[in-house]
């Protein structure tokens, strides 16, 4: 039992919810805030949508308190893709998640893009039927969120950012971890158990998979197609694009043009054909000349 | 030498397809542009987001060499959107373009695309053993967002029902579509058709 501190039946719908996060492998998932972005999203063949008010790179420049969309918006786009559709809630912020669960949302991104709601705890996934995405920076941060129940996890790079440092930095960081864990032997997991901070469990069996036991995705600085391959390339299953796409001038041919590069990520012709017809990319952001108060990638433990 | 069989790599599970195949002792290879084709023996079009399979086999140029393919007898598995790409139609549609979905009609069967509503109605079910055509002990399906067949025409041949009847299995020649995950289970009876 990976699970043994949750009911049989919790851990029998953790495979249905880590299918459908099986089912966006390969694919492209895309920040839209209507419905008329949704649709150019689900044409240019993204996986899913995110639903969300404002992209990182406004919530960053705005300032304020970020918090769940308003769930008329997320109804509207709903109502116009056929294409599963994600929302936010706050790190810690369970009844913003009872709220988008009743709404139907095929995914919730407990998101650190938005204002956390407790310092302490995140949500308790295993309450909902609903999957759940977390963002993490290292293998410890993954497999604490897992340990809660999230079918999927994404790397959280810095959102809004246009700048794909961080995402590898954590994807590389989560990796590391791993193959770590594959070449140490049962009686070094305690240790190494301690220094994660995660569940022993769950390291062994990442020692017997060599991978997550879910789905691992990338997200938080993608903006063009190369970004995504190096993602992609890194080990990443799939690629978030936040700002990246409708902060561009070109966003359809760009969401495209990303889709494809996420399909082709092996094969460097074909990208240099994909990137040959792409306008400029998102201006971006010096992540270094972000203060670290500002990092969206520090909220969350 | 037996050739591989193709895993079509364009979005969605297909590495759960491998590992499924490789627990039968066969060989496989990602099948991305029309070429490849050629050298595969059977082809798997997995689960993933049909709106995304469709514009992606456009794209690669992959729709006339995929009828091609089963036109020449090799054997195709595709399951939920696969199936929903093997299909003859759609129903139950919100758009009149069915959201750019074009189904390459290989199966003379009609879907309704996420038949059963969003993620939160996905479900976990035992097939009717009655029916089923892989023989053997319970076959636990998995459904996610998953379609429903809302037509079988006479060319196709029901292979498993849900209890209670409902067609979510069928065969035409050479080419099967099912509406669960059987790559999502320790279970190979679907898996061997290709073989």
């Amino acid at each position: 039992m990976m699970f043994p501190w949750v009911s049989t039946e919790a851990q029998e719908l953790m495979r249905q919810k880590i299918g459908l996060a099986d089912m966006l492998k390969g694919g492209t998932i895309m920040d839209v805030t209507n419905a008329d972005q949704a649709k150019v999203a689900e044409e240019a063949g993204a996986v899913a949508v995110m639903a969300l008010e404002r992209i990182p790179a406004d919530i960053r420049a705005d300032g304020g308190i970020a918090r769940m969309s308003q769930p008329r918006m997320i109804k509207e786009i709903q109502d116009r893709v056929s294409i599963p559709v994600m929302a936010k809630c706050r790190i810690g912020h369970f009844a913003e998640a009872q709220v988008l669960e009743a709404l139907g949302v095929d995914f919730v991104d407990e998101s650190e893009v938005l204002t956390p709601a407790d310092e302490h705890n995140h949500v308790w996934k295993w309450d909902f039927k609903v999957p759940f995405v977390c963002g993490c920076r290292d293998l410890g941060e993954a497999l604490r969120r897992i340990g809660e129940g999230a079918a999927m996890i994404r790397t959280k790079g810095e959102a809004g950012s246009g700048n794909i440092v961080e995402a590898v930095r954590h994807m590389r960081m989560v990796q590391e971890g791993i193959r770590r864990l594959t070449v140490l032997r049962d009686d070094e997991l305690m240790a190494e158990a301690k220094n994660l901070g995660a569940p022993v469990s769950l390291l062994f069996e990442v020692k017997r998979l060599g991978k997550l036991p879910v789905p691992n995705f990338a997200a938080g600085g993608v903006a063009t197609p190369a970004d995504a391959a190096l993602m992609m390339q890194l080990g990443a299953e799939t690629v978030f694009v936040g700002s990246g796409i409708f902060k561009s001038n070109d966003p359809k041919p760009r969401a495209e043009a990303i889709v494809q590069a996420v399909t082709y990520h092996d094969d460097p012709r074909k990208l240099l054909e994909i990137s040959m017809e792409l306008g400029e990319a998102m201006a971006g952001i010096d992540v270094a000349a972000i203060p670290d108060e500002k990092k969206m990638a520090s909220r969350g433990w | 030498m037996t050739l591989p069989i193709g895993l079509l790599a364009l979005q969605g599970d297909f590495e759960l397809h491998r590992r499924a195949l490789a627990s039968l002792g066969r060989a496989t290879m990602p099948v991305r542009r029309p070429a490849e084709l050629a050298a595969v023996s059977g082809l798997v079009i997995p689960g993933g987001e049909s709106t995304t399979l469709s514009r992606l086999i456009d794209r690669a140029g992959l729709r006339v060499p995929l009828a091609d393919f089963a036109a020449g007898g090799r054997p195709i598995l595709g399951t939920c959107a696969g199936l929903i790409m093997l299909s003859s139609g759609l129903d139950g549609e919100t758009r009149p373009d069915w959201h750019g979905v074009q189904p390459l009609g290989l199966l003379d069967v009609r879907v309704q695309r996420n038949g059963f509503g969003r993620q939160v109605d996905s479900f976990t079910e035992d097939l009717d053993l009655d029916g089923l055509a892989a023989p053997g002990a319970r076959f636990a399906a998995v459904y996610i967002r998953a379609p429903r067949i809302t037509a079988v025409g006479p060319t196709a041949a029901v292979i498993c029902r849900r209890p209670g009847g409902e067609v979510v299995g069928v065969r035409q020649g050479r080419v099967v579509g099912l509406t669960f995950h059987p790559e999502l289970t320790d279970d190979g009876r679907f898996h061997a058709l290709l073989t």
